[in-house]
Order: structure tokens, then C-alpha cells, then sequence
């Protein structure tokens, strides 16, 4: 199924793992880990206290509910499509599980019962809504970015009427487990992070599903004809960003102790964007990966640590971050020979 | 943007059809306008309703009708939120010098952010999704740093606080300023060569280069004109809030797409008109006046947080409803 003309690359079957494929793998890629890597020096000897596990500990917590967006983020941008929902579907499942276990109703009385139920109906709702983007963007043929839209500024408001609008706050010490918790001394989000970016980078390399997928995002109607399920597919990571979504929220709010629909999962959708762009993702499709996208993240977020630590203004920071997202993707348009 | 798809030869769709994709939202308009008049009487066809109702849709409509502009080429401009932001604290600083420099300041700042968006976009074809998404971290960056991470007030004495509040007659200056420029987008789109380069640059990119047309120029000044548009929004802002705050205009940039969408414009460019977008934007204002009015006879209890739901579900019914009768005419995906 060759086509010409298109940035297409299915992947083949590989021989075997040499240096020489790690290096095609993790291509769009070297860039931002090259940068990571040099930021990370840097922080090792002018940042204090750069180099403590308290420190590593906290970057990671504060980016795991990120990369688990763009993660879902990923799958979408590598079928030609992108999401701008996940913010207000963070702040749904943020409303949800809160109004669940705090109900205190038969039989959801016992916390054993109660929280469970709460975390898996939250994350289920916003995969049925994840889904509900995924039936508009094969099924009714609407834009992605239209189709998201809706999503993104009618969910916040759901989340808000579920809420009516106020913070609030609960103390449910099994619940603040996933935003809390330490099994040996790891934080429970970054080992969900982990978890969740080794599944999602084999999937994309090593299954059919991954393989439909970039075959998908790169040329949509060769993809058809050679007998790619392409709205299936396009039903199912959409369905997959928003279930990822839906956990983002339930550990920001077991973060806090409380949930805002106001707050829960703002600007979420442009982060997760920028993960993935500067992790080498191209945004036409066709091409991801998962692991650059983990690496684009933590870069971002370095940066800002980084800025931040070292007292430059918060409003710099962000012009910074802006430049370094821009000069990212003009690196990987001169790689690709400006098309 | 991959235009993949093969065009399906389909019959052309019937002409009411098209009519009704091209101006359905004034049709609606006018049927909502009519329900108002005919359902809450004298406090709804009150002067004060209505131009108190226009004036607060003023800045909403002028970011629509950049945005229309950028949507035409097959572009999208996601900073203009931030931009507007961005202005109405350079607003506010310079507000002691009078409404001029206070206006035409916002409106700089707003035009030099749409020219670097616009070059980098046209110069080295970089998807505008991106450009402008980290343009408007950048914005709210610089936003934070101009106004030292608060609320600059505005001053009083300078007359600044006109460009928002005087009223010529009964009616607002801002929504003259607004009218004024519908009319002068209308010109520009319907009768100067730019006008037609837009449509044919949206329809087809690649073609539109090969016979010669100035591409990336127009697509620079499509920016700009994007930009300016959201600097003047920003001042108007300024001067109703009587503060430039970095944290203005959070998410208007969708905001705007919404209403443009609305219009009738579609989101693959190639199509559009700059009168039914501001029709989009006075028919979802007009429904939320109306859902006052509609509390307040107490019809329904109806909290300010289904706003936004019914803005979503108000955007879904019309994304189906285009979809429907663009389905033979679409060529694009994204």
C-alpha cells in the first residue's frame, strides 16, 4: 500500500532492535531529549536542590496528569485529528466522583464500595463522552476541531451545573489515595504514568491497532481501501483520550481535596498539544510517538521549573515556554525539508 | 491540512438548501428577535435592552470578524483571546494619554502579534493551529509582565473610558466602531481583488499559488487583520471593565469560532461571508438576553452554569445541521 506524495510511513515489521533503529525510533524525537537532557545538566549544577528525590518527585506528580492527557492526545493527533475536550472532560470526571462518594446512600455507604464505583463511573462518563466526539467526527463527518469544540464548551459547563458552580471540598482518605499515595515511595499518578505511556508506546509500535492508526493520520483513503477499520479506529482514541481524561481529573481533585469545576483541567487541552508537538508528534498525522510525547512534556515542564527556580517572573516564563514550543516545531518542519 | 478526499460527484444540492447553509442564521435571527418581541414585551424592545445588549456583544463580534477572515484562507487564529487581553492592559496603561493613543496603542499591539503570527504561518508554512497556540501562552506571558501580575486600572480623566461607554445619541460608540467595521470587512471581502484571493487561497492553496496569486502576503494580512481587530476588542474591554487584567478574554478565541461557525462559515475555508458571521454573533447574544428574560418570569429555574451548556448544545445542533447540507459539497477533512 504504497502511496506517493503523502508524509505516510506505515511501519514494517522490524528485523530486529539495532542501534541504528533506535536511533530511526526515537527520531523526531533526539531533538527535545537532546534538550532535556542539557536543561537537566544545567539544573544539576546552577539549581539547588535540583538534584533531590523530593524535587524529582514533585516534577513528576505535577506533570503525570499532563502526559496522561497527551498521551490520548497522541493517538488522536497521529489519526489526523485533535481534541479539545479533555479540559472540560478532566472537570466532569472531577464532579462526578466527588458527588458519588459523598452521597452516603445505600450502597454506597461503605467507602469499599463507594470510591471504587466513583472512580470507575467517572472514568467510564468521560470515555462515553470521549466516544460521543468519536461518533461526530466519523459519523456525522464534522471536523475534529469543530466536533471537540462542542464538547469543550458545553462540558464545563456540565461539570459546573453538576456542581452548581462552587468548589468543594471532601476528605476521603481512600480516594486521595491515587493523588497521595506512595507504594514505595513512588507517587500512585507517576506509577499510573508509567504504566499508562509503556501500554499506550507498545500499542502504537508493536500492534495492528497502532499500525491502523498511523495509517490512519497519514493518508486516510489508502488507508480504507487497504481495508483499515478507519472509523473504528478513529471511534476508539477518541474514546481512549477521553477515558485518559477522565483519570487526569480524579488526580488533580484527590490532589486538592477538592474539586473546582472552575479550575479542574483549565488550559489542559493546549498543554497536551504542546507535549506532543514538541515531543516530535506531527499534527498532521501519520506520525507519533508516544515516548517523545512523554519527553516533550517533561521538557516543558522543566523549563518552566527551571525559570521558576531561578526567580524569572511568571509571565516571562510563559513567553519563554511559548518561544521554545514554536522553535520546537519549526525544527521539525526544516527536518521534514518544509514540505 | 491534507485535501484527500476525493470530490464526489453528487447532483447538486437544491438552492433552498444552500440558502438556508448560507443564511440560516439570520433566518434565525429573525425568528428569535421576533419570539422576544412577541413574548416579553416593553422591557425587551426597551432602547436600553437593546443597545445595553449590543454593547456587550461588541468585542464578541469584532474577534468573529478577524476570525472570519482567518477561517476563509483555511487558517485559524487560536491567540485572539489572549491578544485581546494583552491590548486591553496596554489599554489601560496608556489610558492617561487620551482615547486615541489608548485605542490606537491596543490596536498596534494587536496588529504586530498578528503580522508575526501571519509571517511565521506564511514564511515557514507551519501549521496556524500551532503558531497561534503558542502565541497565545505568549501573549498571556507578556500580558502578566506589562501589567506586573494585576489589574492596571484605567484612567478616569483622559476621556480613554470613551471608546467603551460613550453613547452618540442612543446609541454606543463601540457599536458603531463594531457596524463600521462589518461594513468596511463586507467592502473588502465583496469588492477588492484581497477579498477574492481569500476564497481562492481557503478553496485551494497549492492552486491559488500556481496561478500567481499572492499567497503568503495575503495570508499575512489576514493575521494582522485578525490581530488588530482583537486590539480593538481589548480597548473596548478595558474601558467597560474600567481595568486591563492579563486574565480578560479567557477562551474567546473558541468563542469566536463558535459564532463564526454559527454564521455559516465553514471551518475548511473556502466559503464564507463576513454579514451572516455577524449574524451568528447577534444570534447566540440574543438567545442568552432572552434566557434572562425567560428567568425572569420564572419559567424555568435556570442557573448561569446552563449557559454555557446550551452555548455546546447550541454548536452541536448546528455542526449536524451543516453537516447535513454540506455533506455533497464538502472536500476537506481538516
Amino acid at each position: 500500500m504504497s502511496t506517493t506524495g503523502t508524509t505516510a510511513t506505515v511501519p514494517r515489521p522490524r528485523p530486529g532492535f539495532t542501534p541504528a533503529s533506535a536511533f530511526r525510533i526515537a527520531g523526531p524525537t533526539t531533538g527535545a531529549a537532546g534538550a532535556l537532557i542539557l536543561l537537566s545538566i544545567y539544573n544539576a549544577f546552577f539549581t539547588t536542590n535540583f538534584l533531590t528525590l523530593a524535587t524529582l518527585r514533585v516534577n513528576l506528580t505535577q506533570v503525570s496528569t499532563i502526559v496522561l492527557v497527551a498521551v490520548g492526545m497522541t493517538f488522536v493527533i497521529a489519526t489526523g485529528g485533535i481534541d479539545l475536550s479533555v479540559g472540560s472532560l478532566m472537570a466532569i470526571s472531577g464532579a462526578i466522583a466527588p458527588l458519588i462518594f459523598l452521597s452516603h446512600q445505600w450502597p454506597l455507604g461503605s467507602d469499599w464500595i463507594a470510591v471504587p464505583v466513583a472512580i470507575v463511573v467517572a472514568i467510564l462518563v468521560t470515555g462515553l463522552f470521549g466516544l460521543f466526539n468519536g461518533v461526530l467526527v466519523t459519523r456525522f463527518e464534522i471536523q475534529p476541531i469543530v466536533a471537540t469544540l462542542v464538547l469543550f464548551l458545553g462540558g464545563r459547563g456540565i461539570a459546573k451545573a453538576l456542581l452548581h458552580g462552587e468548589l468543594r471540598h471532601f476528605k476521603e482518605p481512600h480516594f486521595d489515595y491515587i493523588g497521595t499515595g506512595r507504594p514505595f515511595g513512588i507517587p500512585v499518578q507517576v506509577l499510573l504514568m508509567l504504566i499508562v505511556v509503556a501500554v499506550a508506546a507498545w500499542a502504537m509500535r508493536s500492534t495492528s491497532f497502532g499500525r491502523y492508526v498511523l495509517a490512519t493520520g497519514g493518508n486516510e483513503n489508502a488507508a480504507r481501501l487497504a481495508g483499515v477499520p478507519v472509523n473504528r479506529i478513529r471511534l476508539v482514541v477518541y474514546a481512549i483520550s477521553g477515558l485518559l481524561a477522565g483519570l487526569a481529573g480524579l488526580i488533580v481533585i484527590s490532589l486538592n481535596s477538592s474539586t473546582d469545576p472552575n479550575l479542574v483541567g483549565i488550559n489542559m487541552e493546549l498543554n497536551a498539544i504542546a507535549a506532543a508537538a514538541v515531543g516530535g508528534t506531527v499534527l498532521t498525522g501519520g506520525r507519533a510517538t508516544v515516548v517523545g510525547t512523554l519527553v516533550g512534556a517533561v521538557l516543558v515542564h522543566q523549563l518552566r521549573y527551571t525559570l521558576i527556580s531561578h526567580g524569572v517572573a511568571d509571565g516571562t516564563t510563559r513567553m519563554v515556554t511559548a518561544a521554545a514550543i514554536l522553535g520546537a516545531v519549526l525544527l521539525q518542519q526544516a527536518r521534514r525539508g518544509g514540505d | 491540512m491534507a485535501a484527500t478526499a476525493p470530490v464526489v460527484a453528487n447532483r447538486p444540492s437544491p438552492r433552498w438548501m444552500l440558502l438556508l447553509q448560507q443564511q440560516g442564521a439570520t433566518f434565525a435571527l429573525i425568528a428569535v428577535a421576533i419570539l422576544g418581541l412577541a413574548r416579553y414585551g416593553e422591557n425587551f424592545r426597551s432602547s436600553f435592552n437593546i443597545w445595553e445588549m449590543l454593547r456587550n456583544n461588541t468585542y464578541y463580534g469584532l474577534i468573529a470578524l478577524g476570525m472570519t477572515f482567518v477561517i476563509m484562507t483555511g487558517g485559524i487564529d487560536l491567540s485572539v483571546g489572549a491578544v485581546a487581553a494583552l491590548a486591553a492592559v496596554t489599554a489601560a496603561r496608556l489610558s492617561p494619554h487620551g482615547i486615541w493613543v489608548g485605542t490606537l496603542g491596543a490596536i498596534g499591539i494587536g496588529i504586530l502579534v498578528g503580522l508575526i503570527n501571519g509571517t511565521i504561518i506564511a514564511r515557514f508554512k507551519v501549521q496556524p493551529f500551532i503558531v497561534t497556540l503558542a502565541m497565545l501562552l505568549g501573549c498571556r506571558g507578556a500580558a502578566l509582565n506589562l501589567s506586573h501580575n494585576a489589574n492596571v486600572s484605567v484612567d478616569f480623566r483622559s476621556g480613554f473610558i470613551d471608546i467603551g461607554q460613550r453613547n452618540i445619541g442612543p446609541v454606543p460608540l463601540p457599536v458603531i466602531i463594531t457596524v463600521v467595521a462589518y461594513i468596511l470587512g463586507s467592502i473588502l471581502f465583496n469588492f477588492t481583488r484581497f477579498g477574492r484571493h481569500l476564497l481562492a487561497i481557503g478553496g485551494g492553496e497549492e492552486a491559488s499559488r500556481l496561478a500567481g496569486l499572492p499567497v503568503d502576503r495575503t495570508k499575512v494580512v489576514v493575521y494582522a487583520i485578525s490581530g488588530a481587530c482583537a486590539g480593538l476588542a481589548g480597548a473596548i474591554l478595558a474601558s467597560l471593565a474600567y481595568t486591563g487584567s492579563p486574565n480578560f478574554a479567557i477562551g474567546w478565541e473558541l468563542s469566536a469560532i463558535a459564532a463564526v461557525i454559527v454564521g455559516g462559515t465553514l471551518l475548511t475555508g473556502g466559503r464564507g461571508s463576513v454579514g451572516t458571521t455577524l449574524s451568528g454573533v447577534l444570534l447566540l447574544g440574543l438567545i442568552f438576553n432572552e434566557l434572562n428574560f425567560e428567568r425572569a418570569k420564572g419559567t424555568f429555574e435556570l442557573t448561569q452554569y446552563w449557559e454555557e451548556i446550551i452555548r455546546g448544545a447550541f454548536l452541536l445542533l448546528v455542526v449536524l445541521l451543516q453537516a447535513r447540507l454540506s455533506r455533497s459539497q464538502r472536500t476537506n477533512r481538516m
